[in-house]
């Protein structure tokens, strides 16, 4: 669990280093304060600690979210340095523990409290960040690490912090606290000429009452934020000492390799295990539920003697589904077009569709445990340590009082590893009880992770729009199937006549949350037919919208910065092409501009995308800028080429062979933009992918005419005009 | 059988089945757990290693094909000494994000990097196909030109003063 920490390791939990320990805004809300902190807790001045400084002037902070790749626990310190004013050289962060007082909501509600704007409301609906959920929920997901903990929990320890160190030093020198100034850790009071660093005075400022509506720096007087800081997990990244949850060793361990039901829903029927058992390295082979995994001393030879086993499985009656049965039936459901008021000059109207998608994190599912003795030792990784432990103590019928969980570096997201997605963790327990006590490691093939995902969801959703003579539009109606809400269908045009309605065709593969949930399926819906509609008026895609967004000042900044940003309506060479597409989610706008060419034969080459973001304002602008690039490359992959479909009830894809990605050579270049609005902050890590599939797809249509309307891209030849 | 590999300069004997995947070798008998499994089937480069200097997907080498053999992980990649131009460039860029995929990223890179004549754009694009699914990949191709553009000094700086220091460049391209 050691982790970001640049010059020392900090052992979760257990911050030491003989110094005195600031604790920031204390946990009233915290149902097991005393347990957490220990015996020792007072003789060591330990409060419930986010931020300590010790004597040698060392910050730590601890941050309740994991590191997945958005470098949220650099930016969260930043938050927090920033409001303390200390010297970033001497920050230092630590992943908080797995413990119900480190709960995400537990930083929010007893440092932040009404410090929460009504603004925020509507993203705490959509957002994992439900007031009502919070207990129990320590989760990295729905852009909530930032705009969440971070504005509304590190800020306000960070200030918290200053303000007593100020207050410590103060009364020391029998000075006013508020005629000292703090820049860079020190402390310094002009008048009467005296300074100290906050080490120091850290002891003293501990013993003081946390105050708690501390004041907030004004955001033009920043100093730290909006600069880029050199991510702290990065240095271990490169060499080789980055620990992930596949990385995790010790003596004894033993590796499983599991076969999982291939129809969702089905159960194991029967296995022989005499095939498996007598090859080398074999301990036992394990039946599961819905599984069965073999265990051995090396995962090769795990899976080697699984390969010799002919598990059966049931298919819980979904054996006749397949991708194309689950949309026929999105069709049924859909039904005739959507009406249109009368009067219209002319009308206009699409289907489109979207496929199931695995997340694919780079880093498969893993899970060690050991169970003994009633108790539980988790090693994993996971956007929700807290949950997961819950959900593994359910597993095994425990009190999840009797279960530890240690989190790790996730090797990629992407909303598969959220509360409710536990499956991993769930199973490797479950065989690691059956090893009792010897630790287990359970390994999921890229086979497993591929055809066992909880999917982004297969959508469909049909269109109509009606335009007056003039070519404005009078109203924009659909339906849709296979899932939504109202931030992922809502448009910011002014179309006076606009809803959306959902239909419902339930089918048996499992759904999950995909880097920025709905709004992709539902960014290149809108996206697509508001492009369509432009085109049917005659209209410039760009100047379209932009007359919509009159009513929407944000969104019509973003917009022409996007187009400003890409030369929108400069010539361009036969058979090349620019589309826009704008959406919102988490809080953040984002317009994209792609460009690309088609050439005479179809091929497609994606040449630059640009992207301009409003996301209020930003915190570290290097990993900004990085968390927009990687979204859209994310997206341009799967918009261009990935797919799940199902047969008999299966997965038909298992690997990247069959489920590709795009490479170094396809990716095109990518420039990006950030608008200062200063509205409540937005998400980063998802918001940036929405628009990226119709801006693509919108592009294609400038370029060669064709008008894509179901993803992947491949499935449609292009045949230029 | 017994195989006999030397990993980051280290001369390991093993006895074990021939067709373990030297990916499982490193991770699991030897502790080196930089080098990260992926996909099992050549597909995605999270496995490069070098084997007598030349990137090599680990997932799919047999430990048969590496007896009598050198192996480079990326703990080995800078040895003790300083770190390789390939992972200071990675630091410089800031590519990684949840850097899963960043070792054989890495090692593939460095592995097409060591080749004289360098390669153009275009050997890249065609040969370096690793997947990343946090999509860092606009950032690797400004790290890897930074890298050639450094190379490209340092050869013009040694060919007027040809003196390197000793266990600098030397050790490096050993290290390959
Ligand atoms: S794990 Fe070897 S290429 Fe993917
Ligand atoms: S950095 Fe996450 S897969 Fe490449």
């Amino acid at each position: 669990m050691n982790k970001w920490t640049r010059r020392a390791f900090i052992g979760a939990g257990s911050i030491t280093g003989g110094g005195f320990l600031l604790g920031v805004a204390g946990f009233t809300f915290a149902p097991s304060r005393h347990s957490l902190v220990g015996d020792d807790a007072a003789a060591r001045g330990q409060l419930t600690t986010w931020i300590t400084v010790t004597p040698d002037d060392a910050v730590t902070i601890l941050i309740p979210h994991c590191e997945m790749g958005q470098g949220v626990p650099t930016a969260l310190a930043m938050m927090a340095a920033e409001e303390m004013d200390a010297d970033w050289a001497n920050v230092r962060v630590q992943e908080a523990p797995a413990l119900d007082a480190y709960a995400n909501g537990y930083i929010v509600r007893a440092a932040g409290g009404d410090f929460i704007p009504a603004s925020m409301a509507r993203g705490l609906d959509y957002a994992s960040f439900k007031a009502a959920e919070w207990f129990g929920f320590q989760v990295t997901g729905g852009s909530t690490a930032v705009r969440g903990t971070g504005e509304f929990g590190m800020r306000v320890a960070g200030a918290a912090a200053r303000q007593m160190l100020v207050e410590a030093a103060a009364r020391d020198w029998a000075v006013v606290p508020g005629e000292c100034t703090v820049a860079k850790s020190r402390i310094t009071h002009a008048a009467s000429g005296r300074s100290t660093t906050f080490g120091p005075i850290a002891r003293k400022a501990a013993a003081l009452s946390v105050p708690s509506r501390p004041t907030l720096k004004d955001p033009n007087s920043y100093v730290l934020r909006r600069t880029s800081v050199p991510r702290l997990d990065i240095p271990a990244k490169v060499n080789g000492t980055a620990k992930y949850a596949i990385d995790v060793r010790m003596p004894g361990l033993l590796y499983a390799a599991l076969a999982m039901a291939p129809v969702n829903g089905g159960q194991l029927v029967s296995v022989a295990p005499a095939p498996a058992e007598g090859m080398a390295g074999v301990k036992k082979v394990v039946r599961l539920p819905n599984g069965v995994a073999v265990v051995a001393d090396s995962f090769w030879r795990a899976r080697k003697a699984l390969a010799a086993l002919t598990p059966q499985f049931s298919d819980a009656g979904h054996g006749g589904v397949s991708t194309a049965s689950i949309f026929a039936a999105y069709d049924t459901a859909l039904g005739a077009a959507p009406s249109l008021p009368s009067g219209a000059a002319k009308t206009v109207t699409a289907d489109y569709k979207a496929p199931f998608l695995a997340h694919a994190t780079m880093e498969p599912m893993v899970c060690t445990a050991k169970v003994e003795n009633g108790r539980a030792e988790i090693w994993t990784g996971v956007q929700d340590p807290l949950n997961a432990r819950s959900a593994a103590a359910k597993a095994l019928g425990i009190d999840v009082e009797q279960v530890t969980l240690t989190n790790h570096l996730l090797g990629g997201g992407f909303g598969r590893r959220l509360p409710f997605t536990f499956d991993y963790v769930e199973l490797g327990v479950l065989v690691a009880q059956a090893m009792s006590p010897a630790p287990v490691q359970t390994i999921w093939t890229r086979e497993n992770d591929i055809q066992h995902d909880y999917y982004r969801g297969a959508a469909m959703s049909r269109h109509a729009g009606a335009l007056d003579a003039d070519g404005r539009p009078l109203a924009a109606h659909s339906v849709y199937t296979g899932g939504g809400n109202g931030e992922a269908v809502s448009m910011p045009y002014d179309i006076e006549d606009m809803d959306a309605d959902e239909k419902k065709a339930p089918h048996h593969v499992r759904n999950g949350q995909w880097r920025s949930v709905l709004n992709s399926q539902h960014g290149f819906f809108k996206e697509s037919f508001v492009d369509e509609m432009a085109h049917a008026a005659g209209a410039d895609p760009f100047t379209f919208r932009r007359a919509l967004l009159g009513k929407a000042p944000r969104f019509k900044a973003a917009l022409e910065k996007a187009a400003d940003m890409a030369g929108w309506g400069g010539p361009l060479p036969k058979g090349e092409g620019r589309g826009i597409a704008i959406c919102e989610s988490f809080g953040t706008i984002c317009a994209e501009v792609a460009h690309v060419a088609v050439a005479a034969d179809g091929a497609l080459q994606v040449k630059h995308v640009y992207a301009a973001v409003d996301c209020g304002d930003i915190v570290n602008l290097d990993t900004a800028k990085s968390q927009v690039e990687g979204g859209i490359v994310f997206a341009l992959s799967a918009a261009l080429l990935s797919e799940i479909t199902i047969e008999q009830g299966k997965v038909v894809q298992s690997n990247f062979r069959d489920y590709p990605m795009i490479h170094l050579a396809d990716t095109p270049l990518v420039s990006v933009e950030f608008l200062r609005s200063d509205a409540p902050l937005g998400g980063l890590g998802e918001p940036c992918v929405p628009p990226l599939a119709p801006a693509l797809t919108n592009a294609i249509y400038a370029a060669c005419g064709v008008r894509v309307r179901e993803l992947p891209v491949k499935k449609t030849p292009l045949v230029r005009a | 059988m017994a195989i006999t590999l030397t990993v980051n300069g280290t001369t390991h004997t093993l006895e074990i089945e021939p067709d373990m995947p030297v990916l499982w070798l490193l991770r699991e008998q030897l502790n080196l757990t930089g080098t990260k499994y992926g996909c099992g089937i050549a597909a995605c480069g999270a496995c490069t290693v070098h084997l007598d200097g030349r990137a090599v997907r680990s997932c799919v080498l047999p430990a048969s094909a590496a007896d009598g053999k050198a192996v480079t992980t990326i703990e080995g990649l800078a040895a003790n000494g300083p770190l390789h131009p390939v992972q200071q460039a990675w630091i410089a860029q800031q590519v990684p994000q949840c850097g899963y995929c960043q070792s054989g990223m890495i090692m593939a890179v460095a592995g097409l990097l060591a080749q004289t004549p360098p390669p153009t754009e275009s050997d890249i694009d065609a040969r370096l196909t690793n997947v990343c699914r946090c999509g860092t990949f606009t950032r690797i191709r400004t790290a890897i030109q930074a890298t050639l553009r450094t190379a490209a000094t340092a050869a013009t700086t040694e060919a007027s003063a040809p003196s390197v220091p000793p266990g600098t460049a030397a050790t490096t391209e050993a290290a390959r």
